[in-house]
């Protein structure tokens, strides 16, 4: 069972509620929790425990052999990506670009452009004592996302393929190619709101990238208490259940601050974090059987 | 003319509540640019009359005729994407997959597959509430390309403050590091960080700042939610002194900020509020520093 916590909206509690929801869980039953917000991996500050893993995330991209080029000019012709330049006498690859088809290297007529791999990322596995938590992280300076979060989830499903393990995914905010990279293999998606304007608004274009991929939704209410009633009654009209408010408390603010865990103190959100398991569970059961 | 990009690292920080209540304090005279296009909030506080819409074509998808389909397979064998599947029978193309490299259809011996051109989103131009330009966008469902929708934002943003003589283009950016990140630095003057004293604001400050220094670009940072917990506040002072960014200034932890825009309101229109006076203050200081090399 894998359930992706997303929002549209950044910094609506997304981790916040990824890494309360692993270390409760984790006390009952077995659980493990990734971080594929590989641009901004925030999880670990949250977590204590030693690497059991780690390991460089690579995508492969051309290299140019100069002495075996004929400079017929294919390579560039075949890059959808503007990743190659075919000048007279140079070939230039810019490996920022490339999006790794392949199709310059095996459609070059002399073997010019093998595939070589570049560093563009790093997964971690750490024993946080009572569940396992993984991490892709992104490069400073790279622009891909996608790749790390791929190779992250493909990490995931070899070492994690019991079904009686939930896995949950700290996702991206936003709405673009590293969000649905990042839910696609997911059973099930939380969105993760706040009732502003800005949270309702970038909720509704949540709720239709995950729509598009066919995935059942549920909303969480963080800072319930703030703004107005719009996400609720967006939610009502949609069919789409509100499964849980977190409160609007600044003693939670302050605890996420200093990198604290928020429902070993403050009770409110443990009894939400409790509605949300029993309805993993729900879904699970239905899936399943 | 002055670029300035707003950006963050991590989300939520209150990037475009900053960047509108700039975008209201420089009223008519600036060209705004919101290239958070696919969480684009701004224009729910500039009011903007979506006077211009253009659809923004980018990137292309595999189409296979089944007319012409010979069934060989090599095109599934080529896709490094595994968008390419036999569903009953058929060779299906599953469109969220797909990259658009076109390397299928190149080598398919029937032609039988087409790359067929993607809408990336829908890019507008308007007027807002303050009588100033604004280019803002929305980013299509399941669109690959945001960076270059930013590129066609950012620049469209550029053209109208060339043509029309105005002196700054505010950028609202994205969260992260990626490539909508990247693409809303390229060409920036000044880079406003917009952080709060969190271990996640610190952590994602840092990152943004590495890609930061990469492009070079001057930098100040507005700490937001500044006393919610003054020891990591002080962390993120440290850090800034240590990294040659300008400091430019405090706001407090304030629910005023959500209570103006649950009236569509930026903060600095909200009645009376301190928060507000700051953030004048911090406009003034850095349009001046930024100016003075112009004149």
């Amino acid at each position: 069972m894998k359930v992706a916590i997303a929002s549209g909206k950044g910094g609506t509690g997304k981790t916040t509620l990824a890494v309360n929801l692993a270390a409760y869980m984790s006390e009952s039953e077995r659980v493990v929790l990734a971080d594929l917000d590989v641009e901004e991996p925030n999880s670990s500050l949250f977590l204590k425990g030693e690497v059991v893993h780690k390991e460089a995330i690579y995508t492969n991209v051309p290299r140019w052999e100069k002495d075996a080029c004929s400079n017929c000019g294919l390579c560039q012709k075949v890059c959808n990506f503007h990743a190659i330049l075919a000048l007279p006498a140079e070939v230039m690859v810019f490996p920022e670009l490339c999006h790794g088809c392949y199709a310059c290297s095996e459609l070059c007529p002399k073997d010019a452009l093998p595939m070589v791999a570049r560093k563009t990322g790093e997964l971690r596995q750490l024993n946080v004592g009572s569940f396992q938590f993984v991490e892709g992280r992104l490069d400073v300076g790279q622009e891909q996302a996608v790749p790390v979060i791929n190779r992250t989830l493909e990490y995931l499903n070899d070492e994690f393929p019991e079904l009686d393990t939930t896995v949950i995914l700290d996702a991206p905010p936003g709405t673009a190619c590293p969000v649905v990279a990042a839910t696609r293999e997911a059973d099930f998606v939380i969105l993760v709101t706040e009732p502003t304007p800005f949270g309702l608004y970038d909720l509704t274009l949540a709720v239709d990238l995950v729509r598009d991929l066919s995935k059942e939704i549920a909303v969480v209410v963080n800072r319930f208490g703030i703004g107005n009633d719009d996400v609720f009654a967006f939610c009502e009209e949609s069919s789409i259940p509100v499964i849980a408010r977190i409160p609007n408390d600044r003693k939670i603010a302050e605890l996420y601050s200093r990198g604290e865990l928020v429902y070993r103190k403050v009770p409110e959100v443990k009894r939400e974090l409790e509605k949300i398991r029993t309805l993993i569970h729900e879904y699970s059961r239905r899936t399943v059987f | 003319m002055k670029e300035i990009v707003v950006i963050s690292g991590k989300g939520g920080t209150g990037k475009t509540s900053v960047t509108a209540s700039f975008a209201v304090l420089g009223g008519g005279d600036i060209v705004t640019a919101d290239c958070d296009v696919d969480a684009a909030d701004m224009h729910m506080l500039m009011d903007p009359d979506f006077a211009v819409s253009e659809e923004f074509m980018s990137g292309e998808l595999a189409v296979i005729d089944h007319s012409l389909c010979s069934q060989c397979g090599k095109c599934a064998r080529v896709c490094r994407f595994d968008a390419i599947d036999l569903v009953n029978g058929r060779f299906r193309i599953d469109p969220v997959s797909c990259e658009g490299c076109g390397y299928c259809a190149r080598i398919c011996p029937e032609k039988a597959i087409s790359m067929q051109e993607q809408k990336a989103g829908d890019v507008y131009i308007s007027t807002t509430k303050t009588d100033a330009p604004m280019v803002h966008a929305k980013l299509g469902t399941n669109a690959e390309n945001s960076g270059r929708l930013v590129a066609k934002v950012k620049n469209e943003a550029k053209r109208i403050a060339l043509e029309t003589g105005r002196n700054i283009v505010l950028v609202d950016g994205s969260p992260g590091i990626g490539c909508p990140v990247v693409s809303s630095l390229s060409g920036a003057d000044y880079i406003i960080f917009v952080t709060e004293p969190t271990v996640s604001g610190l952590h994602d400050l840092k990152r943004v700042n590495e890609l930061r220094k990469i492009f070079d670009i001057p930098a100040g940072c507005i700490i937001n939610k500044s006393d919610l917990n003054s020891e990591m506040a002080k962390q993120i002072t440290d850090y800034l002194d240590q990294e040659g960014i300008q400091f430019i200034g405090n706001i407090p932890y304030d629910e005023s900020f959500t209570k103006a825009m649950t009236n569509r309101q930026t903060i600095v229109e909200y009645d009376g509020s301190e928060t507000g006076r700051s953030l004048s203050e911090y406009w003034k200081t850095i349009t001046e520093q930024l100016m003075q090399g112009e004149k």
